[in-house]
């Protein structure tokens, strides 16, 4: 049945669904990081009582208003493609997804709406701490909303705390917790959250830095600099170690994801990191091609990264498909310690696994207990290896590659640079040095667009890379999907292209408006 | 215009194609087509799984 499954449908879904990730993804990081700088800006003018900072906070409050507003509800339609696209996954996931969604919802609408209503509608209308208090519960609100999504994403990448049921075909929790502070769970969302806050930074300095070219709202524009540097400096520190956090959970749960952001397809101990490459377009798995073009590698640093032991071996590409090493990585079946299986291994137990399934259902009809019983031990026993039984051939398992590598580097490169402009701008702030540096402010203002390129990059790193799986080892997009015309998922994908380039454009729109007007002592009318 | 009546306006039309039109003619429970009961929705499911290796 799965060769008659339409491919372009496949492709066509996960277009749809990377196109609307992406678009929402612009969105949101910087809600969470400006609703947390308006915050420290609003606490600043509430200690100081200087107008000043009242005038600043209310400038930054419109620009993070508007981009809520058009932002809002971007993240539903993810939800709606669950339901139509992806049916059998949504009701394979079972309340695992449900849960936390629905957590998420009810976070969301009544923590945000509530206190983002008395945020900007509140001034003068209740009292300074109390104001206050609503900006910061905006601010932690809308972090604790994205918590639970990305718990719900981080299952898909590390399944765990979970049984699957033969007889509903869910996977039924059994141990919220696990799910929640699982490392893939906590390092995701704290790697998220804070890549957030850096583009909230990088957002207020380059603006300001836009005002100070045009010698603008000169003090506003310093003070706004000098509060988002130390923010921005602060928190990418986070990001950096987040990610450390990131890699390594990725280094115990999903090897092959590794091995591609690393271009590596050999193997190796004491296996060195890739600071910059160019892989060889013309290298195949298993081929004598070298991998890279030029490449300039630290040496023993992925084996440390990855697992905290200069002497561990690093399966590549071919060893994942291949097998036969022994793994170094935590999360792998117990059988698999002492010698990893080969993918065709894998292939053979994930249909036996299905097949188990098959003789459960006849067995469970036709009332034959004992069958049944030793039809759900064999399916139990091999229900890590399930989603295997989908793949026909084992290279199937190697996600895109090129787009994997070239992601995830220019996502670390970037995000270095990041951290370099923040203590630049920070010392020339510090020695009211930073409107005679318009070079700084150039990049600055051109470090905008960066932030989100970054941004996205980690997201392509995260989603392409554990290509073919819709949840790890469990579930690949040609069995996740559901049945139904390719042409239905054609025209809205250009419907969504259409929507949502509209809404981009119309935040572009206001917002470089909004600021050209600049700070005035009115808030959002 | 000032930017709150814009942004009202925004959230206004965009929630109204989100869920008047989309949800409703481009986005339905495809699992609701297959059976109205939880039981028939889990059968499909399993048999989608059990049949498309």
């Amino acid at each position: 049945m799965i060769d008659q499954i339409d491919l372009s449908m496949v492709d066509w879904a996960r277009a749809q669904f990377a196109l609307t990730a992406i678009y929402h993804w612009l969105f949101v990081p910087l809600t969470l990081g400006l609703s947390f700088l308006v915050a420290i800006m609003e606490t600043i003018y509430v200690k100081t009582g200087n107008p000043e900072w009242k005038k600043i906070t209310k400038f930054w409050m419109i620009l993070f208003g508007i981009n809520f507003a058009i932002g809002i509800a971007t993240g539903i339609i993810l939800e709606f493609q669950f339901g139509t696209n992806w049916s059998n996954y949504s009701w394979f996931v079972g309340d695992i997804f449900g849960a936390p969604l629905a957590i998420e919802g009810i976070m969301a609408f009544f923590l945000e709406s509530t206190f983002i209503a008395i945020m900007f509608f509140g001034w003068n209308k209740v009292s300074k701490g109390f104001h206050l208090t609503a900006s910061w519960l905006t601010a932690i609100g809308a972090s604790l909303s994205a918590l639970w999504i990305l718990v719900a994403n981080a299952w898909m990448q590390s399944p765990t705390g979970m049984e699957f049921n033969p007889n509903t075909a869910r996977n039924e929790m059994v141990d919220f917790w696990a799910i929640l502070f699982s490392p893939m769970a906590y390092n995701k969302f704290l790697h998220t959250i804070s890549n957030g806050y850096v583009i909230g930074a990088i957002f207020v300095i380059g603006i300001s830095s836009w005002f100070l070219l045009k010698k603008r709202h000169i003090l506003m524009a310093k003070r706004s600099i000098l509060v988002a540097a130390i923010f921005g400096l602060i928190t990418s520190i986070f990001l950096a170690v987040t990610g450390d956090g990131s890699a390594y959970t990725v280094a115990q749960n999903q090897p092959m994801k590794l091995a591609a952001m690393e271009g590596l397809y050999k193997g190796k101990a004491k296996a060195g990191l890739i600071v910059f490459g160019i892989l060889n377009p013309d290298k195949k798995p298993g081929d004598r091609e070298n991998s890279f073009l030029v490449k300039l590698e630290i040496p023993s640093l992925l084996s440390i990264l990855g697992w905290h032991n200069a002497d561990a071996f690093v399966p590549g590409v071919e060893d994942i498909v291949n097998g036969g090493y022994k793994p170094w990585f935590e999360n792998i079946p117990e059988e698999e310690k002492e010698m990893a299986y080969s993918v065709a291994q894998k292939i053979e137990k994930g249909k036996l696994a299905i097949s188990a399934l098959r003789d459960y259902k006849t067995a469970t009809r036709a009332g034959d207990s004992i069958l049944a019983k030793i039809s759900q031990r064999k399916l139990e026993q091999n229900f890590n290896y399930f989603g295997y039984g989908y793949l026909n051939n084992p290279e199937s398992v190697i996600p895109n590659i090129p787009l994997t590598f070239y992601s995830f580097h220019i996502m670390v490169i970037l995000g270095a640079f990041f951290f370099l402009l923040f203590i630049l701008v920070l010392y020339f702030v510090s020695k009211n040095k930073i409107e005679k540096k318009r070079w700084l402010l150039h990049i600055s203002l051109w470090t905008i667009p960066l932030a989100y390129i970054a941004s996205q990059a980690g997201w392509v790193v995260a989603e392409v890379g554990r290509q073919p799986w819709v949840i790890q080892d469990l579930l690949p997009t040609v069995a996740a999907v559901s049945m139904i015309d390719t042409n239905s998922i054609r025209i809205t994908f250009w419907i969504f292209a259409g929507l949502f380039t509209a809404l981009l454009i119309a935040e572009v729109m206001i917002m470089v408006r909004q600021i050209k007007i600049g700070p005035k002592e009115g808030g959002i009318k | 215009m000032t930017v709150g009546k814009k942004l009202w306006a925004i959230i206004i039309i965009k929630i109204f194609i989100i869920f008047a039109i989309l949800r409703l003619f481009f986005f339905p429970d495809f699992l609701n087509s297959k059976s109205d009961t939880d039981e028939g929705k889990g059968e499909y499911v399993r048999e989608q799984l059990i049949n498309r290796n």
